[in-house]
This record gives structure tokens, C-alpha cells and sequence, in this order.
């Protein structure tokens, strides 16, 4: 076993270490998103011979002459058949730089559920328009998701330059329309690229058509935005998800807290608070996966042992650094994501990091038009695709931080406690 | 095409994306393992198998794996798998359950195909062993970049009790909160491996230096072609007449029943050889070497509705 000292990235020393950035894609249905992807997954290499084979042969059989790319992603029955994407799927690409995922959320009817989906693990989000139509209620909605579930960077792929003769004015009144749009949700880090995704203009290849166009391809920006944060900056978090004891040979006396470091830095010797008891204690060691190491950083998993033999079980949190106070009381905006309906005086289960418990909603204040930001004041419930506030009160206190400022432990879901069904995405605190 | 650290190296804290997929999937196995009663991982003596044990191992570390394994035995199996798997099992201390294609041929509850393929014949021994021994979370080496219907599946997929998959009828999946509860008589498929590329598989392979059974690298093997791929010679039915066998300098990319799986020619005999073989394929895995994929557009998603993985 070895001591490490420092935060040394273990896999750099293969020499093939690479990051890996998660991303989603949303647009509508015309935009030439399916198009946008397949070009992103073709011109990269990673379609592979026999997955086009099989896309032009499915092409074949439709009557189609040319190969359809949108079949690449298309994957299941329905979806070939009714033509449509029913479902987020992800798809896979590496360049010498990068991994990606890729969050393809589809366009269609049910948008605001699948886009919530594929956006929450997101840290970049690629908002397509159509060059000839601009800025249009769809655009809005996914700039207004993306800045809800706090999407770290976004991208805005101005689409079919080719068909407005390549025009820098048309690209610039929409890049400055959607820009001040998205600054007013709170999301800064924005980045407009004139493409054109049937030809090929700025997707993987610089195009020649745009002289006048100075910043980087849709991919080489992939490459490049910043991945990962400063967990040195936040405060570290740490869900216990399973209490390691083997309790014979050499280890008898282990007991290590097994979870992933949901933020921040954690060092050996560090004060901890465990939530929501308040409890103190040191941390008197960490291993990551087997070996012993000084320090240790999200998103690690890692096992956490105290020098204290206090009661720590799943669905604590250790805390290191300024820590929320527990609450039975959680004010959050959901996106409600079933059929069912969510009701005020509904019984639900909430599942909040590694601890579920039982929870009234207890008001639903208002839901949001996200076209237009408004509000809709006591609705009385939700409905499928509703973004709305909503007021719980659970059965026992919760170490919630705000969702601005930690997604993972200011994020929860409802769950009906009959039959499982997922029903809600929270988020706690302030929505934009 | 073989990434650089040169660009991430910028920010200390920043995980390889080996570390970032071995760090999510152990969230997962330790999500099982705090959520679920009688969890199994589904063990077949193939490289994405293997990976999940090695994983289930590191997870949690140093006390014991606290899942059964399950192999579904095709009764075709490559002699150096079956080997491979049971020395595995004594070595760690596991329970290895069997479910057996050929008990269920035995005694009259399953049939040979007319076309000799097992695989699509676990699905019954399957969902059998999963419910005589009430496991409620099976685990599987499933990665969504392997096949169209499979980029949909959700990490824990909620199956009813035929062991069915309906992608209209699926949770959404957000953050990492996975949502395990099902009712009596169902339950849930788990794949830590998702989001892994099967180049993510070798190159971990080769960075933990895990051991996999030999036929995974070149060897010399009598095999003769059927459907444009190298199969072996065997009990199992093959080759048939006008199926002249030859001796070839091969490897399999995946290990599964012998009547569907393919050999291809290879020279790779490390992993760092199999790595670079990967890197430059232009063929997928299973189009390369799985005969049942090539059934129809939908084999996968519509075996998946059946309740196999």
C-alpha cells in the first residue's frame, strides 16, 4: 500500500489518461439535430463500417437512396417506425483528447421531461436553432432548462448557415438575441457557433464558406471547455452510501464509510460534522479502492474512516466545511416527470442523495411557464412536463444544500411509495 | 484513436475518464448493495463480466464482495472460460449459482433450435435462477455504446415479473439517483459498466492488469466460416458439410455460447496489442462476432422485451 500526497491523477500514468466530458444536445424537431449528432459521430470516426452498413441497408429497405444518419440513432422499433426519437439515449465518441458522452434528448413532444433528463448529469449543454427561423419559444425553453438544472457551459449551434448564404449578420443577431436571453437566467458561459450540420461547416472541420467566423469548431470546443471544477473551492460533501466492516483477519477492526465524494476536497486529520446528527469527529483515514491515500476529492469513491466510533450509517452525510442545517421543511422546483399527476396532500417518498424518506406535499405555490418565465400562481398540482415550486414537508430532517451551489446534494427525486414509480425531479432552493 | 492527458493535465483535480467510469460504477455497486436484499452479478467468464468482478472487489474493499455470481451455462462454453471462471470463484471465496440451458433441454422444458443457437435460449434458465433464488437486483456487463436498443437502457432497469423490458415504460434516470424499488416478484437489472466503450474495457484491463482467459488474445484454433465468421469445431453442432475446417491465427472480442461466437484474425497476443487492435477496428464488437445480433434490425431490443440482458 502507498501513501499519495498529492492530488495525482492515478490513470495519467498509463499515458492514455483522458477526461471525459458529459454533454446534451436539445433542439427541435427540424433543426438538423439528429443530423448535428450524426455528423459529430461520423466525421470523429466512431461510426464504425458495419454500423453504416447496417444504416444503409435500413435505408435500402425504406426506399430511401441516400443513407438516413438519423437511423444511427434511432435505436428502437417505434422510433424506426413512427420516425420519431421516443427516448434520451447516449452515444459514445472519443478524439485524442476527449471521451464524450453524449445526452441525445429528443425534440419531440415530452421535451421538457427528457431534456431535464439528459441535462442533469450534463456539464455542457448545445442548444440548436435554425439559422432562417432565430430565436424561437423552443430556443428559450431549452436555454430556461439548461439554466434551471444549472448546466455549467452552453453552446449555441446557429444551424443551416448554408441556407442564408453563410451571412455573419444573421449569425450575430442571434447570437446576441439568445446570449442577453441566457444571461438573464444566470447562465454565463455561452458560446455561439455558425454551423451547418448537413455540410459539414464548423462541426468537426473549419468551413470555408465563413471567413468572417474567428472561434473554434463545434468540436474543438468540446475538446476545450474547462471539465470538472475546482473542488478545492467547495466545501466537501459526502454521502455514506455503505458501512464497510469485515470483521475477520487482518481488517477485524475496519470500519470505513463507503460512499463518492459528492464535493470538495477531503484530507486525513480533517473536522467532520455527520448529518443530520450533528455528531463530530476526525477523519483518521481514506482509501480509494484498496489503497491508503492523504487526500481525496469529487467525484472519488472512496471509504472515510473516523477516529471517533460514533453512529454513521447509510444516508448520513459527512461534512466538512460550512454545512446546511438539516430541515423537514424543503421548498425546491420540480419538474414533474410522470402521468400521474403530483397533488398537494399527496404522500410521496423522497430520495435524497443515499437516504429515502417519506414526505407530504404540503404546497404547490405556483408553476412556471417556461416559455415565458411567468407564473402560474396555485395550480393546485402538476402535470407531466410542469415546472412548477413546490413545498414538502418529510418525516425526517435532510442535510440539503441549495442546488445552486451543489447539484448533487441539492438534488432529490419524489417516488410513489405504491408502486416505485419516479415521479418528480427537485431541485432545493431558488430556481433561476 | 488513442487519447492524450497532455490537455487535462492543467487541472490537478481533474479524474482520467478511467477514473471517472470506475468511480461511478462503484457508486453503483455500493448503491446495490445498500438498497437491495439478495443481489447476484451475472458472471460469464467474459471481459466485461470480469471487469465487474474486479470492480465489485476494489467496491468493497478489504471485506468481502457481498453479491453471489450467476452463470448462465449455455452448455457450449469455451473449455479455457469455464476454467477461468472456477478458479476465479475459489480464489475469491464466492457462491457461484448455475442456471443450465441443457437441464432445461433435458427435461423437456426448452428445445434445441433448428439452427443450433443457444444464446437465445438462456433467457428461460435466466429468469428461472433469478426467481427460484428471489434475487431482487441482477447485475450485467451490458454497455449501452454495444447496440442500438441498449444506448436506451437506463443502470438499474426495472423488470417485471416475466423479466420484460419496456423502453416505453422505463424511470427516468437523473443525476446519480438511482431509483431501486420494485414489488414482490419483480426486479432490477443494474449495469455499472454503461457508459463504458468497450476500448474503456481494455485499456482498463490493461491499466489494472487483470487477467482474462487466454482466448481473448492470438492463438492458433481449428475454426471454419459460417456467416462470414471463424467458429470453432465442437459438440455443439458445427461445422456442417461444405464447412471445410482450416487452422488460423485468431482471438474472440467476446466470449459467449460457441455456436454464435466469433473468432477473428488477430496477431494481438498482450493487451497493449489488443488495445491498439480496438483503437483501429472499424468494426463494431458484436458486428464482428456475435451471430444473434444479425437476426433481424430489432434482436436486441426484441430479446430484451423477453427478459434476456
Amino acid at each position: 500500500m502507498s501513501t499519495e500526497l498529492h492530488p495525482v491523477p492515478t490513470a495519467s500514468e498509463s499515458g492514455r489518461a483522458t477526461a471525459l466530458l458529459r454533454f446534451a444536445t436539445a433542439g427541435s424537431v427540424d433543426d438538423g439535430k439528429s443530423t448535428l449528432v450524426g455528423r459529430l459521430l461520423h466525421d470523429s470516426k466512431s461510426v464504425l463500417a458495419d454500423q453504416l452498413e447496417a444504416v444503409a441497408h435500413a435505408s435500402r429497405n425504406r426506399g430511401q437512396d441516400v443513407p438516413d444518419l438519423a437511423l444511427l440513432t434511432d435505436g428502437l422499433r417505434a422510433e424506426r417506425e413512427q420516425g420519431i426519437t421516443i427516448d434520451v439515449a447516449y452515444r459514445y465518441f472519443a478524439t485524442p483528447r476527449r471521451r464524450f458522452i453524449l445526452a441525445d434528448t429528443p425534440g419531440h413532444v415530452q421535451y421538457t421531461r427528457n431534456m431535464v433528463t439528459g441535462a442533469s448529469t450534463a456539464e455542457l449543454a448545445v442548444v440548436l436553432v435554425d439559422a432562417r427561423n432565430g430565436v424561437v419559444e423552443q430556443t428559450r425553453r431549452h436555454a430556461a432548462v439548461a439554466a434551471l438544472l444549472r448546466v455549467p457551459h452552453v453552446v449555441l449551434a446557429v444551424n443551416k448557415m448554408d441556407l442564408v448564404d453563410y451571412a455573419e449578420p444573421v449569425f450575430a443577431a442571434i447570437a446576441a438575441e439568445f446570449t442577453a436571453y441566457a444571461a438573464s437566467l444566470g447562465v454565463h458561459d455561452i458560446v455561439a457557433i455558425p454551423i451547418s450540420a448537413l455540410a459539414g461547416d464548423n462541426v468537426v472541420e473549419p468551413s470555408a464558406h465563413m471567413d468572417w467566423y474567428g472561434g473554434p469548431t463545434m468540436l474543438e470546443h468540446l475538446e476545450t471547455v474547462p471539465v470538472g471544477g475546482d473542488p478545492s473551492a467547495e466545501p466537501a460533501r459526502f454521502p455514506v452510501q455503505y458501512v464497510i466492516r469485515p470483521q475477520s483477519g487482518e481488517h477485524r477492526d475496519y470500519r470505513g464509510y463507503a460512499g463518492q465524494l459528492a464535493s470538495g476536497v477531503l484530507r486525513t486529520g480533517d473536522p467532520v460534522t455527520v448529518l443530520p446528527s450533528g455528531l463530530t469527529s476526525t477523519v483518521a483515514g481514506i482509501d480509494v479502492l484498496g489503497r491508503e491515500t492523504a487526500i481525496a476529492w469529487a467525484p472519488q469513491s472512496v471509504t472515510v474512516r473516523l477516529s471517533d466510533d460514533i453512529d454513521v450509517s447509510r444516508g448520513d452525510l459527512i461534512a466538512a466545511g460550512p454545512a446546511a442545517e438539516p430541515t423537514q421543511d424543503v421548498t425546491a422546483t420540480v419538474s414533474h416527470l410522470n402521468e400521474r399527476p403530483l397533488r398537494v396532500g399527496d404522500r410521496v417518498l423522497l430520495k435524497h442523495t443515499t437516504r429515502t424518506v417519506r414526505a407530504i406535499v404540503k404546497d404547490i405555490p405556483y408553476l412556471i411557464d417556461i416559455d415565458t418565465l411567468a407564473h402560474v400562481e396555485a395550480p393546485g398540482s402538476l402535470q407531466v412536463n410542469d415546472i412548477g415550486r413546490v413545498v414538502l414537508r418529510t418525516a425526517e430532517p435532510l442535510a440539503l444544500d441549495p442546488y445552486a451551489t451543489n447539484r448533487r446534494t441539492g438534488s432529490f427525486l419524489l417516488i410513489d411509495p405504491a408502486d416505485g414509480t419516479t415521479l418528480t425531479a427537485g431541485m432545493a432552493g431558488e430556481s433561476f | 484513436m488513442l487519447p492524450s492527458d497532455a490537455h487535462d493535465r492543467v487541472n490537478p483535480y481533474a479524474l482520467s475518464h478511467l477514473d471517472a467510469l470506475e468511480a461511478e460504477a462503484v457508486h453503483i455497486f455500493r448503491e446495490v448493495a445498500g438498497e437491495f436484499e439478495r443481489p447476484v452479478i451475472l458472471f460469464s467468464g467474459g471481459k466485461d463480466s470480469i471487469v465487474m468482478l474486479h470492480l465489485a472487489l476494489k467496491a468493497f474493499w478489504p471485506a468481502p464482495v457481498p453479491f453471489a455470481l450467476l452463470h448462465v451455462d449455455t452448455g457450449h462454453n469455451f473449455p479455457e472460460v469455464i476454467e477461468y471462471r472456477d478458479r476465479t470463484v475459489a480464489e475469491h471465496g464466492l457462491r457461484l449459482h448455475m442456471a443450465s440451458v441443457q437441464d432445461f433441454i433435458d427435461n423437456g422444458r426448452l428445445r434445441e433450435r433448428p439452427d443450433g443457437l443457444r444464446n437465445p435460449l438462456q433467457t428461460v434458465p435466466l429468469l428461472d435462477g433469478i426467481e427460484s433464488n428471489r434475487f431482487d437486483a441482477v447485475f450485467g456487463g451490458g454497455r449501452r455504446d454495444e447496440e442500438k436498443a441498449r444506448a436506451k437502457e437506463r443502470v438499474f432497469s426495472l423488470r417485471d415479473e416475466f423479466g420484460a423490458w419496456d423502453p416505453r415504460r422505463q424511470r427516468p434516470e437523473l443525476w446519480s439517483l438511482y431509483n431501486g424499488r420494485h414489488a414482490p416478484g419483480e426486479h432490477v437489472r443494474v449495469f455499472p459498466l454503461s457508459n463504458w466503450t468497450e476500448l474503456d474495457v481494455w485499456q482498463y484491463i490493461e491499466r489494472e492488469s487483470i487477467e482474462l482467459p487466454q482466448i481473448y488474445y492470438a492463438h492458433e484454433r481449428e475454426v471454419f466460416s459460417r456467416s462470414g465468421m471463424w467458429l470453432t469445431a465442437g459438440d455443439w453442432g458445427g461445422p456442417k458439410e461444405g464447412e471445410p475446417v482450416e487452422r488460423r491465427l485468431v482471438r474472440y472480442r467476446t466470449v459467449g455460447d460457441m455456436s454464435c461466437t466469433g473468432a477473428v484474425d488477430s496477431d494481438a497476443v498482450t493487451v497493449a496489442d489488443v488495445v491498439t487492435e480496438i483503437a483501429a477496428s472499424r468494426l463494431t464488437e458484436r458486428g464482428a462476432t456475435r451471430a444473434d445480433d444479425k437476426v433481424s434490425e430489432a434482436a436486441m431490443e426484441d430479446r430484451k422485451r423477453e427478459g434476456y440482458f
